[in-house]
């Protein structure tokens, strides 16, 4: 198996903080991944780092055999690693489907600035637009504002424009954070679905463990932002360093 | 409204502009008219870029008054008199566009309340160029080649250049508005970092709606400053020009393309009829005026005159049927929500 995403050695400091402290991780083609961690551990600044919001202070981000460290976002993503957000992030004044189609023409490069103004190739956009909003479960709302959607629909929305461009690796962002169970069901459905017959490869990062453990394949636990162990879930939840991390080591075994 | 009710409104809106010259002949009257079409073109250049990135500009001037001395300085240099001084247009806004693109790297490198200080920065750099340098003329400004038209019809040829501004103006504000670019403008103006997330190479695409605007208040700057004659460093580069642009944008509805035309008609003619009662002498009171009337737009008509006018038809075309359900109100599984009653109406109605 290959790693379509790795990173080797991320450091990243914020002043005194140091978010990020020697991360290094692997996601093979194909799995869905989970990263997992106490809060402020790194995880999302992990993310911000791969996905060229944030420049990394030292270490490296590869995807495939391609180094895309530093790369723009925008840039990123064309490469094909789409992200969500923590909290969602959505185009609250322009329609659903308005939101679907940013993400759409990002893919189609315009070949000359005549073509910016041209509406010619947004029918078949629109199609697949709707097809994957039917595939999220949040059709019927294609014509309202963004703004409008609940919070719930809000994610699914993010999760079908990330969709739009046909992503080698989609990163979540706490997927199921602040969404009733009924729905995670339905986002946990789609990611498998999406990983199954497309092949898609996922990185997640999220607290609620029953999710992360039924979904994932192997998990990555970060801790102070550093990769303490990674494995398939079982051996990851019984890990000792993993208990350490989430319930505090005990203190006369930790020198610290 | 209906398709062939808004088409049959705007032949009936375009007759009128193209006869209104010839009904009012009175040159205090198309003067009026050729003011007020600077404004629209200006208002709406303005809201080409602001109104769809939510980028407040507040140095449009910087175009106005570079275009109006590009015209100057190439007429006086070149010896450029009469009516071929009009071909001197598209150098103007090629000056404009140009001017626009060092100015656009450094502003938009920023956002929001700094990028709006920046803007005022790069205003106030360049009226003390126009004080300063000697090829500008100092504080006398320039003059602009004599044009030997009878005063009874002078306006007119001005007014109708003036209206193919303001068409043009509101035609490539359409354009964008309808276009994949004005589409990313908008997600821009939403949320910058998600739409680079999205793969919208965010600066080029500010960068050319800056660009278009600048271009645009250049060329219709030009125009300004031979319709007037001459052009001094306090009135091309006028702190209140940009003022009034974004007044103008925001009473007639801020990001709509017919609201800065509103507001323009409406503000402009306003201004010019002040200054011409004896009580407001000197023009100043006017101004106050305006700030006032600023107060009014920002407290109770936030969204401005278009926006909130939609909203008021809208509801009152569908009273007595339900609202419009709020997709925040269907429970939390989209599976099993009920579809809503009616799709659009509210939802779109603040859009054009």
């Amino acid at each position: 198996m290959t790693a379509l995403l790795r990173t080797e050695g991320l450091m990243k400091a914020y002043g005194g903080v140091q978010a990020l402290n020697d991360a290094t991780i692997a996601v093979e083609q194909g799995t869905v991944a989970g990263l997992i961690g106490p809060n402020g551990s790194g995880k999302t600044t992990l993310f911000n780092v791969i996905t060229g919001y944030e420049r990394p202070d030292a270490g490296e981000v590869w995807f495939g055999d391609r180094a895309i460290t530093n790369l723009a976002p925008d840039k990123v993503f064309a490469a094909g690693i789409g992200r969500t957000f923590q909290l969602t992030r959505i185009f609250a004044r322009l329609t659903v489907l308005e939101n679907m189609l940013v993400a759409a023409q990002a893919k189609d490069r315009p070949r000359n600035l005549l073509s910016w103004f041209g509406r010619d190739a947004w029918t078949h956009h629109r199609r697949h637009a709707m097809e994957l909003l039917e595939f999220v479960g949040i059709e019927r709302h294609a014509d309202l504002l963004a703004g409008s959607l609940s919070y719930g629909q809000r994610k699914l929305l993010e999760l079908a424009y990330v969709l739009v461009a046909d992503p080698a690796v989609i990163l979540l962002d706490e997927p199921a954070g602040g969404v009733n169970p009924t729905l995670i069901n339905h986002i946990t459905d789609r990611i498998r679905q999406l990983n199954a017959e497309q092949g898609t490869t996922f990185l997640l990062v999220e607290h609620n463990m029953e999710f992360v453990m039924g979904l994932c394949s192997t998990i990555t636990v970060l801790e102070s932002g550093k990769d303490v162990v990674s494995g398939p879930p079982d051996i990851v939840r019984t890990d000792k360093r993993v208990l350490d991390a989430y319930l505090g080591a005990d203190l006369e075994e930790d020198p610290r | 409204m209906s398709k062939v009710l808004k088409g049959v409104g705007l032949l009936a809106l375009i007759a009128i502009v193209i006869a209104f010259p010839q009904v009012y002949t009175n040159p205090a009257v198309t003067n009026y008219g050729v003011f007020a079409l600077i404004y629209v073109t200006a208002a709406s250049g303005w809201n080409i870029f602001s109104g769809n990135t939510g980028y407040i500009s507040l140095g449009q001037a910087v175009f106005y008054g570079s275009g109006a001395y590009a015209m100057g300085i190439a007429a006086r240099d070149w010896n450029i008199t009469g009516t071929t001084v009009f071909a001197l247009l598209p150098l103007s806004m090629a000056v404009g566009a140009l001017i626009a693109v060092p100015f656009g790297l450094a502003a938009l490198r920023v956002r929001r309340h700094t990028f709006i200080v920046i803007t005022i920065a790069f205003f106030f750099i360049f009226q003390l160029m126009a004080f300063n340098f000697s090829f500008t003329g100092g504080s006398s400004g320039l003059g602009s080649p004599f044009l030997n038209w009878p005063a009874a019809t002078y306006n007119i040829p001005f007014y109708y250049i003036a209206l193919a501004f303001a068409a043009g103006t509101v035609a490539i504000a359409w354009l964008v508005r309808r276009s994949r670019f004005g589409l990313q403008l908008r997600a821009i103006r939403d949320d910058e970092d998600r739409a680079r997330g999205l793969g919208v190479r965010a600066m080029r695409v500010k960068l050319s709606a800056f660009v278009i605007s600048g271009a645009i208040t250049a060329g219709i700057g030009a125009v300004w400053f031979y319709y007037i004659n001459q052009v001094e460093p306090q009135t091309g580069f006028d702190p209140l020009f940009d003022l009034t642009l974004v007044l103008m944008a925001f009473l007639g509805g801020y990001g709509s393309i017919s609201g800065a035309v509103l507001g323009a008609l409406i503000i402009e003619p306003l201004t010019l009829w002040l200054n011409t009662q004896p009580a407001f002498s000197g023009g100043s009171l006017s101004e106050i005026l305006l700030g006032g009337i600023f107060l009014i737009v920002v407290l109770f008509l936030p969204r401005g005159i278009i926006p909130t006018g939609g909203e008021l038809i809208t509801r009152f075309r569908t009273r007595g049927r339900a609202a419009i359900a709020p997709a925040t109100a269907m429970g939390s599984n989209p599976r099993t929500a009920p579809a809503p009653s009616s799709i659009g109406g509210g939802a779109s109605g603040g859009a054009q």
